[in-house]
């Protein structure tokens, strides 16, 4: 038999090397941020020399002049207007239809809900080339609009789906007690399902968030007036520009993830939820 | 059951009906239509050319080819290396350890950010002059080391996939994770009863539960690495000379480099197709390993 000693110190080194490796990957994590953030704080002088994590000066009026005058306060705005419109519609559209789906009888329910999961399934590559087009015909190209219905569709299937398995484990009681009082099925939905399925809502809202916020190739497609554009294309083309500001470039990527990292923060729950769920079932 | 009340129940699904009909059917029957004709996107005439696109692609394209390769090359990395970690610190957080749920919290951040801003802050990172990455190789007496990592065409493709490894790590990391979870932990015990070591107990326990896990993380990555193209863009732009194009970038620079509306569908057929084919065979295989 062995000594304690030696299972005490075996035990003790490989919890150390596995924290020794957990470390590094963490901090492999966290750095290329923090680079962001030192490199949106130094000058456009000093940006090319100055290579300590620290800057010895912290120049804050870079975040003033990438809102003011790399119009990231106007990208931003966007930003936040097409994230809370589309997460809105698609509170509203998928958790009607989930609950119609789950709870109504109409001829062809099952085969309409199976369409929707099918899209889930098939990967269309490139379907932003006929939704340009279409958005062209029906004159909703460069418009909020636009993309703002084209993103409510994306999320669409995936929600749809998590607020039907959730409705479908909720209790029917309820209900049952609500239309005994006189209850109209709009009136349930909204005074009975809704409320009931607000664990499932709040990872329904997490995961359309992040995907509106984060999202690129249709705001490219969609809009050609800087004007309306969101946060992620306007960076891509502040990086295009002739002559880099990399200060404020780093100062509007630093503006950009914020919002995502501190909602992450306080929502982990939801967040891991909503796209551990999201990519499975997609 | 009364009309009225029928109809009552389809105005729920309708508003998610019309969405759905006009922004995924109609563009899905189109990509099926564009794609036989020669069409610039805006003119008002387009002319048929039958199956000449998908002719082009397979006789002519090479680049086209040579894209579909390179998206083969980040997804194998993606498979290895970037799978290989995420189940090693799976295993690492799947016992009693201190600092657990802040390591979760650490390692799920890349892939919550968007790929333009992961893109553009390592593209600065790896910045041929003034990048930090080779300002610390010259620091370390390694200069013959440092280059233009993103723009040397013997290193371009095999970073774009090490900085998309890194940004997806997180994903397998939770899922194996949940799946380490699952396992009963009175199966290791009484493996451990009945005098087991711990090398064991990995491969006769381990290892066979976690198999649906593994070849669930496999079809995600595989899927989800094939049709990554932002991350690229932000990094390399395709470049240099075309050595990280992948096809979806493809796709984008047939519509909005060259108008060529009609061949710009005919790829993104070819190449769901062939998505289409990959997860259909690892559907099959996953279901032989449920059998065992």
């Amino acid at each position: 038999m062995k000594s304690a000693i030696y299972y005490k110190t075996k035990r003790i080194t490989i919890n150390l090397i596995i924290h020794l490796f957990l470390l590094t990957v963490a901090v492999s994590c966290l750095f290329p941020l923090l680079w962001m953030l030192s490199s949106s704080l130094k000058t456009q002088e000093t940006i090319f020399k100055d290579m300590s994590i620290i800057p010895k000066e912290f120049h804050f009026e870079n975040y003033y002049l990438a809102w003011k005058e790399g119009g990231f306060g106007r990208y931003f705005l966007n930003s936040v207007i097409y994230t809370v419109s589309v997460v809105i519609g698609i509170i509203v559209v998928a958790s009607l239809a989930a609950y119609a789906f789950s709870r109504l009888s109409f001829p062809g329910k099952n085969l309409l809900f199976y369409i929707f999961m099918a899209a889930m399934m098939i990967p269309l590559p490139g379907s932003f080339v006929p939704l340009f087009v279409l958005m062209n015909k029906l004159h909703l190209r460069n418009t909020a609009l636009g993309y703002i219905l084209a993103m409510i569709n994306v999320g669409l299937s995936t929600s749809i789906f998590l607020l039907k398995t959730f409705f479908d484990k909720m209790p029917k009681e309820l209900e049952d007690a609500a239309r005994i009082d006189g209850c109209s099925k709009l009136g349930i939905w909204w005074n009975v399902a809704l409320p009931l399925a607000k664990p499932v809502l709040a990872v329904v809202v997490v995961f359309n968030a992040l995907n509106v916020w984060n999202e690129y190739v249709l705001a490219l497609i969609i809009f050609d007036s800087k004007a309306l554009m969101p946060l992620q294309v306007a960076l891509m083309n502040f990086h295009g520009e002739f002559i880099t500001k990399y200060p404020l470039l780093m100062a509007g990527l630093t503006l950009t993830a914020l919002p995502i990292i501190i909602t992450y923060i306080f929502m982990q729950k939801y967040i891991i939820k909503g796209v551990t769920q999201g990519a499975i079932v997609g | 059951m009364k009309i009225k009340s029928i109809l009552e129940n389809y105005m729920f699904v309708l508003p998610a009906l019309v969405i759905f009909a006009i922004f995924y059917i109609i563009p899905f029957v189109w990509v099926f239509q564009i794609g036989l004709f020669d069409w610039d996107g805006i003119s008002p005439t387009r002319i048929f050319v039958g199956l000449n696109n998908f002719i082009e692609i397979f006789k002519e394209d090479k680049i086209w080819w040579q894209s579909m390769w390179q998206a083969g090359y980040i997804t194998l990395i993606a498979l290895t290396f970037q799978n290989a970690l995420a189940f090693l610190l799976a295993l690492a957080c799947d016992r009693e350890i201190r600092l657990k749920n802040f390591y979760r919290l650490i390692f799920f951040i890349p892939p919550i950010l968007s790929e333009v801003v992961v893109g553009l802050v390592w593209q600065w990172i790896l910045d041929g002059n003034y990048g930090l990455l080779n300002y610390w190789l010259r620091n370390l007496g390694l200069a013959h080391l440092a280059r233009s990592w993103l723009s040397d065409p013997k290193t371009a493709l095999t970073t774009v996939a090490i900085i998309h490894s890194w940004k997806g790590f997180g994903w397998g990391f939770l899922i194996f994770l949940a799946g380490l979870q699952t396992i009963p932990r009175e199966l290791y015990e009484a493996a451990r009863v009945d005098g087991a070591d711990a090398w064991y107990i990995f491969r006769k326990i381990t290892i066979p539960l976690m198999v649906p896990v593994g070849v669930l993380v496999a079809i995600l990555t595989i899927l989800g690495t094939m049709q990554a193209f932002v991350l690229i863009i932000a990094m390399t732009g395709g470049g240099p000379a075309y050595h990280t194009q992948v096809p979806v970038l493809r796709i984008l620079a047939s519509m909005r480099g060259s108008s060529r509306f009609g061949y710009a569908c005919a790829q993104g057929i070819t190449f769901g197709f062939i998505l289409m084919i990959v997860s259909f065979i690892q559907y099959r295989f996953s279901k032989k390993f449920r059998q065992i």
